[in-house]
Formats: structure tokens, C-alpha cells, sequence
């Protein structure tokens, strides 16, 4: 089984919630792990659609967030499009050194890069596409270390 | 989602009910900050009742504590469940707050 979606979403922060709980239902559907789905998949889409609508659309509420999601029982493949001008996702800081610990932005991204199993940008730093594997063993990527 | 805020003694009790996401995340500050200016100094934040935090959610509760700390007070986390200490250990912010396995060790902790 199978399932794909588009999701047009407005840029607005409380429309995050219902879709990231829309989509980790259509995870359950297929049959996918509950573990990863739970964590790994709400943490990790909430980040990515809570970039694009303020960093990405910089809280314009004229502009929209794409999201595209292809779900299978092993596998969840999503990307999260904003109309931004797009980043430079090398210049992210990593939050988990001392100086940057106690700053309270700057683990956006990093939650990405750790929860999910693959992470890819679009040359233009707008678009961002996730994978997931179903996994039962482990919760966070060991290889992302 | 919503925060039940309450008093114990002298401790002021925050549940976090649903999830601690950008979009909420201004409530919770908001009436932590009113209770810090109404003179509150020890603040406990319960979790039983979280499904999940982003990283919004940790940003705040990084600020919170720096306020807390500015004005001499003390802060506690309780009740975190498996996968929002996986979030706290990834982050290492486990490191940096004091995190109580329940409300009692947190309340005896102060």
C-alpha cells in the first residue's frame, strides 16, 4: 500500500498542528513504524513546515506552503516548499555546542538532520526533501552524528 | 493543547497538555513571565500530559530559564516521557536544565 499527497497549505503557524497530524494518521494507515512516526516524523515535519512559513515565507500571509508526501509501509518521502528567497543550509550553527546551548534559536534544522534518515535542499535553499525508513530497533540516526 | 497553571506552596506548577510547538509557545512564556513579575521564584513544568516538543518549544523553554535565573529563581522539568528525552539528549539542553523523573523529585528538589 501506498499513499500520496499534496498539501497547499496557507502560512499560517496554526495550520501546522492539523497538517503534521493529518499526515502522521496516513503514516498509520500504510503501516508505518508507530515509533518513528510518533517522534521522528511529527518532530521533524513540524520543523521543516515551521521554517518555511517564518524563515522561508517570513510570515507572509499572502504566501502558501507546498508539501508533498509519498508514504509507503518502509519508507516516507516529503518535501516542504516555501516561496522564499531560500537558504544556505551549511551556515546553520550546531546548537549543541556549549557557546550555542543556551541561545534559544538554532535547532530547527539540526532536529531535521538528526531525526530523519535522509535530508536534501534544492539548489535554491527553498525546497526540502525528507526521507524516513521504517526502523524498530533505534529512534534518532546514528549516522548523523 | 493547553497550560493549567497552578501553585503549590510556593511552587508554581505548569502542565504542558498536547503539544509545546511554535504555535503556542508565546502562551506558555506569556504566563510563565506574568508569574515571575507576580513575584513567583520556583517553577516546575510537568510533561506527563506532552505528546511533543519542536524546537520552538526548547527554544522557550531555554529563555524561560535564563529569565528564571536572571531574577534568582529556580526552574524544574518533570515528567518527561521516552521521546522528549531523546529530544533533550540530541539537543544536549539535558545538560542544561534540571530534569526531575516526576513531580515529587522535581517539588524536592527546590
Amino acid at each position: 500500500m501506498q499513499l500520496d499527497y499534496v498539501l497547499e497549505l496557507p502560512n499560517d503557524l496554526r495550520a501546522i498542528e492539523r497538517s503534521v497530524d493529518y499526515l502522521t494518521d496516513r503514516g498509520s494507515e500504510v503501516g508505518f513504524d508507530s515509533d518513528r512516526l510518533r517522534l521522528n516524523f511529527r518532530v521533524g515535519l513540524t520543523e521543516a513546515l515551521a521554517n518555511a512559513m517564518l524563515y522561508g515565507n517570513c510570515r507572509d500571509p499572502n504566501k502558501r506552503v507546498r508539501v508533498e508526501a509519498h508514504l509507503t509501509p518502509t519508507e516516507i518521502t516529503i518535501q516542504v516548499t516555501d516561496e522564499g528567497r531560500g537558504f544556505d543550509p551549511g551556515t546553520v550553527r550546531d546548537p549543541t555546542l556549549p557557546a550555542n546551548r543556551v541561545r534559544p534559536g538554532g535547532r530547527g534544522i539540526f532536529l531535521i538532520r538528526k531525526l530523519m534518515d535522509r535530508v536534501e535542499f534544492n539548489e535554491r535553499g527553498n525546497s526540502i526533501t525528507m526521507i524516513l525508513q521504517s526502523r524498530t530497533e533505534t529512534t534518532p540516526n546514528p549516522s548523523a552524528e | 493543547m493547553s497550560f493549567d497553571v497552578k501553585k503549590q506552596d510556593d511552587v508554581t506548577i505548569i502542565d504542558v497538555e498536547g503539544q509545546l510547538i511554535v504555535g503556542n509557545r508565546q502562551e506558555l512564556k506569556q504566563k510563565v513571565l506574568e508569574e515571575l513579575e507576580g513575584g513567583a521564584r520556583k517553577f516546575l513544568i510537568d510533561f506527563s500530559s506532552t505528546g511533543y516538543i519542536d524546537s520552538s518549544g526548547l527554544g522557550v523553554l531555554v529563555s524561560l530559564s535564563k529569565k528564571i535565573r536572571e531574577q534568582s529563581g529556580e526552574l524544574r522539568l518533570a515528567n518527561l516521557n521516552e521521546d522528549l528525552r531523546t529530544l533533550f539528549e540530541l539537543t544536549k539542553l539535558d545538560t542544561l536544565f534540571h530534569i526531575a523523573s516526576d513531580r515529587g523529585e522535581a517539588l524536592a528538589s527546590f
